[in-house]
């Protein structure tokens, strides 16, 4: 067996005892990349000898009997939403293509200070926008189960790169499903904290009331690892939330007793493939071959979850990717040929005495904006930005956005009513698995409805986990959702590793590679 | 008022508030620094980054708005204003929209000279922003690039909105000062205009009378003031502009021509000239800032703040009145300089026992030192315990007014105490044998006077004043009139 | 069709953004048919509805007021695509951007 095979907290177990340095192991992994990474297109950087040089400046602390963190010598991966100092930070766009931030995210430094080996930089859907990662300005991610098909998205890179064993443990985003549906559909355990739990400084951000970071690894427990590093309050992001950290490490091998599941009758009907529904079913009847009681619940609201959600979302990114105008970083257009198409229309215009259109004509800096943001931005960050822009325009904000947010509150008090009778709540991550590349690109809507049952959590700032459940008759990985109340990550983790003693499809490996 | 017509203004103040560091990160606030040195990533907006309210700005922000007699909502938070300017790098300001921290309130102002009665001048609202930082044209229009300096990006702004009730330019200046006194007066910004700290767009029409009844020429927004004078000078020749606009085309507020426009005021010119705005920029967007949460404010918490908020300018002018019966114009005078001042005259007043006398000294001799130095009344080296002494002379007849000046300005430059600048100038108080003999002496020489006196006309004595004063320059002339006066009685 | 083509131009401009004609045309199927789906939303009686812009109920959350050490300026600019010694730089600023 490889060592890329064995969970993070097998190998931290190895890298304490001694039996293998960091360099080595990080060694493995890079090669690991090396040699799958061109298939599966799951990292956008790889700096090896600076991986090399920390792995070897931890192993040469742990030689001379000094404290280490968490995570000493262990990879991480970072989706490239996360602000790394002096190094690119890209979010998978053209318009920060040559962006170096200097400054760590503050997730980033919790890393760090806990002696990660940051491994790598992963691939992802444009600014974290899109459910399949073929949103990338740098490429698609391909899903290591069938790299005809995507990974899902937006922490595609992330997913894929974890099930591909390209890295024990990887950090993803998820603002409507971005960590849960890739972990779903790569068939890895990946989590999305309560709003508030982690600290989003240096994220960048997508939509900020709906944006939250979290790992994704093969199974629960390494996902309790590492989110014990991750969490806690953090002075510079107003929005997280200064409560105390469990230790998820020590807490997640205890199974819950008289645990109540809930399944939202909402969650198991139209949309949902039967292959999908009958795997979520069995992993059900997992739980309570443990212990556990069962009982539908109605999440009422959930049918209004993604037109709320594609309302807010929007709204929030064109406010949020304002600032990519090309005045001070990123991407501008070149100042030349713009300034000459200008002069162009303009005698155009004058030509044809069109003496209203001269005075509509775009000045040179509303020109220079207009054109670096449509260079810099795919197709589907500009469908985003001008949904947003319109929903919040003079005369639709109370119609869209305002809405929207009234909707917001109904569907979080459906889960608050749920919560009252269930500990949490079971359902499918998606409604089928993946799908193959290209096939939803020409159609948005339908790819967001692909987001139905994780966008609730977002919505209602509460955490959820996908863990594997099961494949398809393809061979595709199916994963189960379960969402807690709010701060109840440790029920969540408790949870997952419950059904993960009880199971082995979180062990499976991508065959083809 | 001669014009048919009535001038509405309003005025929108931009006030910046004295934090050391910017509304939300720690960056300086400092004036004058080298440009780009006073940046992080929060207010460059950079990828990732987020805010943290300054707790002083809202500190500062409520105190004001409470002095300017405002309601503060339990409630308030922060929403983004959407346009794009090189200036403005996140492509929003972080400002409030619906629930600004406070609103309803009003400033009061009044006119010493009597150009206006007393009126309160109502508030609208007072609310936080980040400020923006600096373009830098270039001379030749178009030509070249357009520089940015981003060192006051994020500085907290205090904006006061008046409602449209000032009805004449006078009355915007009189407006501006009494704010800009209350704003010192609660020590929350230093107003100064030139570094940009306090800024001043006005809101102005015109409601003309017609034999068909009023009418309202189109609101016009000026710019670009950068003084209170440019104000009352721009709102001047606005109204006029307005006024002879209307009486060449007719146009009024909403018809055809009529929407509000932007003029900014040219102080070279001295007219104000229009400034070209598109239709979408005002479309600004405003929703909730995700990034950052609400403030609530306690009752308990506003009653705190006004309990603090010691005694305010139009307290102040009461009691000056009240207490040292100081006229209106003399109360209005030593408050508009300020607390410090106030705090030496009262002092002054107080030792010597007359108001009026020390409200004089003051505002003549005291202001007059400290207006010709430049400086303020922290560095006036004689203090108000020893100009009483000085005052206590005068009114005692040992000194004349005038020769009390020169003993002001000797205890001035010489740091010296009252007795030894007088003694320094040899002004000794003149003994009353002394001074028997000189009247005695002068009445013998003067037999005219004498019998003018004696016939009624009681003047004449004023002659033998002027006699006494050049045969010794320390007698009192009060003493002297009285003495002469008796003696004659007596012949 | 919830949006015309006329609508999307307008609204291209509001988000600095420069379309093609069939960019347009492609944006203003797609904005159709998406504002056509969120119609939904407008089924429910959300007036005695409380909006929810926070998925916290989180307030009064502050900072000292205390100086901390900006960025240097080279690295303040160095990210920007055109830049002097001292300031960043952009095309002429005209009248309103
Ligand atoms: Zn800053």
């Amino acid at each position: 067996m490889s060592l890329t095979d064995l969970t993070a907290t097998e190998l931290l177990a190895k890298l304490t005892q001694g039996e293998i340095t960091s360099v080595e192991l990080t060694g493995v992994f890079l090669d690991r990349i090396a040699a799958v990474d061109p298939t599966i297109h799951a990292f956008l950087r790889i700096d090896r000898p600076a991986a090399l040089a920390r792995a070897a400046e931890i192993d040469a602390r742990r030689a001379s009997g000094q404290p280490l963190g968490a995570l000493a010598g262990l990879p991480v991966a970072l989706k490239d939403v996360l602000c790394t100092a002096g190094e690119p930070t890209t979010c998978a766009s053209r318009m920060l293509e040559n962006f170096r931030p200097p400054y760590d995210a503050t997730v980033v430094a919790r890393l760090r200070a806990a002696d990660a080996v940051l491994i790598g930089k992963t691939n992802m859907d444009e600014f974290a926008m899109g459910g399949s990662n073929e949103n990338s300005a740098f490429g698609p991610v391909h899903n290591p189960w069938d790299t005809d098909r995507v990974p899902g998205g937006s922490s595609g890179g992330s997913a894929a790169a974890v099930a591909a064993r390209m890295t024990p443990l990887a950090i993803g985003s998820d603002t409507g499903g971005s960590i849960r549906c890739p972990a779903g559909l790569c068939g890895v355990t990946g989590l999305k904290p309560t709003y508030g739990r982690v600290s989003r400084y240096g994220l960048v951000a997508f939509a900020s009331s709906l944006d939250q970071i979290g790992p994704l690894a093969r199974t629960a427990e390494d996902v309790a690892l590492i989110l014990g590093v991750l969490a806690g309050h953090d002075p510079a992001d107003s929005t997280s939330v200064d409560r105390p950290v469990p230790d998820y490490a020590r807490t997640v091998s205890k199974p819950l007793s008289g645990l109540r599941l809930g399944l939202a009758r909402e969650h198991f009907g139209e949309g949902l493939e039967g292959q999908v529904e009958r795997a979520v079913r069995e992993a059900i009847k997992v739980y309570e071959s443990l212990g556990a009681t069962v009982r539908e619940v109605s999440l009422p609201h959930s049918k209004y979850a993604v037109a709320t959600y594609y309302l807010i979302a929007p709204c929030e990114a064109s406010s949020n990717l304002a600032r990519y105008d090309g005045a001070h970083y990123g991407h501008r257009t070149n100042q030349e040929a713009m300034l000459a198409e200008l002069e162009i229309e303009r005698k155009a215009l004058d030509a044809a005495g069109d003496t209203e259109g001269l005075d509509r004509l775009d000045n040179a800096l509303v020109r220079m904006y207009r054109r670096t943001r449509s260079e810099g931005f795919g197709p589907e960050v500009r469908r985003r930005v001008m949904l947003g822009t319109y929903a919040l325009s003079a005369g639709y904000y109370d119609a869209y956005y305002l809405k929207a947010l009234k909707v917001r509150r109904l569907i979080r008090q459906d889960f608050d009513r749920a919560f009252e009778e269930v500990d949490l709540l079971a359902g499918p991550v998606t409604p089928t698995p993946a799908f193959r590349l290209g096939e939803k690109v020409d159609d948005p809507l339908s790819m967001y409805l692909f987001d139905l049952f994780t966008i609730g959590a977002n919505l209602a700032g509460i955490g959820g986990i996908s863990i594997p459940c099961g494949f398809s008759a393809e061979g595709l990985p199916i994963g189960l959702q379960l969402q807690a109340p709010p701060f109840e990550e440790e029920r969540l983790l408790r949870a997952a590793h419950m059904f993960q003693t009880a199971t082995d499809w979180h062990t499976r490996k991508p065959p083809a590679i | 008022m001669t014009e048919p017509y009535t001038i509405i203004i309003g005025l929108e103040v931009h006030v910046q508030l004295s934090t050391a560091s910017k509304l939300f990160c720690g960056c300086s606030t400092a004036f004058g620094s080298p440009a780009n040195t006073q940046t992080c990533p929060v207010c460059i907006g950079m990828p990732g980054s987020l805010p943290v309210m300054n707790r002083e700005a809202m500190a500062l922000a409520l105190k004001t708005a409470v002095a300017l007699n405002c309601e503060i909502p339990r409630r308030t938070k922060w929403d983004r204003k959407q346009y794009y300017y090189p200036d403005l790098p996140k492509g929003y300001q972080i400002s409030q929209f619906d629930l600004p921290l406070s609103e309803k309130g009003y400033l009061t102002i009044s006119d010493s000279r009597g150009r206006f009665e007393p009126k309160p001048i109502r508030i609208i609202r007072a609310h936080l922003e980040e400020d923006a930082g600096k373009s830098m044209h270039d001379e030749v229009a178009g030509k070249g690039d357009s520089r940015i300096d981003l060192n006051r990006t994020g500085t907290p702004l205090l904006e006061v909105v008046s409602e449209p009730d000032l009805r004449s330019p006078v009355e915007a200046r009189a407006y501006l000062d009494e704010l800009k006194l209350l704003l010192n007066y609660l020590d929350v910004s230093d107003c100064n205009m030139q570094e940009g700290s306090l800024r001043v767009d006005a809101n102005i029409n015109l409601h003309i009378d017609t034999p068909e009844g009023p009418v309202a020429t189109p609101i016009v927004e000026v710019k670009n003031m950068n003084s209170f004078r440019a104000v009352e000078r721009a709102l001047d020749f606005e109204a006029q502009r307005q006024y002879e606009v209307w009486q060449e085309t007719g146009t009024i507020m909403g018809a055809p021509g009529g929407h509000k426009t932007t003029r900014g005021w040219d102080e070279t010119a001295q007219v104000t000239v229009p400034q070209r705005t598109k239709e979408e920029s005002s479309d600004y967007r405003y929703f909730p800032d995700p990034d950052l949460v609400p403030v609530t404010t306690t009752e308990e918490q506003v009653e705190a703040i006004r309990a603090g908020l010691g005694e305010l300018p139009a307290a102040l002018r009461e009691r000056l009145q009240k207490t040292y019966n100081v006229t209106p114009y003399d109360a209005d005078v030593l408050v508009n300089q300020g607390r410090e001042l106030v705090d030496y005259f009262t002092e002054l007043a107080d030792r010597c026992g007359d108001g009026k006398m020390a409200a004089n000294w003051v505002e003549q001799d005291v202001l007059r030192w400290l207006n010709d130095r430049q400086i303020g009344i922290g560095e006036f080296s004689v203090s108000a315990d020893a100009l009483a002494g000085l005052l206590e002379k005068i009114k005692g007849g040992d000194l004349t007014t005038s020769r009390g000046r020169d003993v002001l300005t000797a205890m001035l430059d010489s740091g010296q105490s009252v007795d030894a600048a007088m003694r320094k100038l040899g002004i000794q108080s003149v003994d009353q044998n002394e001074l028997e003999t000189l009247c005695g002496e002068l009445l013998a020489a003067n037999p005219k006077v004498v019998e003018d006196v004696k016939e009624g006309r009681l003047k004449a004595v004023g002659a033998l004043i002027g006699q006494a004063k050049s045969r010794n320059p320390n007698v009192n002339p009060g003493q002297v009139r009285e003495l002469c006066l008796k003696l004659i009685e007596r012949m | 069709m919830a949006i015309s083509r006329e609508e999307v131009k307008k609204v291209s401009l509001l988000a600095r953004l420069q379309l093609s004609d069939a960019e347009l045309e492609t944006m203003t199927a797609q904005l159709g048919d998406i504002l056509g789906y969120v119609e939904l939303l407008s089924e429910l009686d959300t007036d005695k509805v409380e909006p929810m812009a926070h998925a916290l109920d989180v307030s009064n959350v502050f900072r000292d007021d205390k100086v901390r050490a900006s960025l240097d300026r080279g690295e303040a600019l160095a990210n920007a695509p055109k830049h002097d010694d001292e300031c960043y730089r952009v095309p002429a600023v005209l009248g309103d951007g």
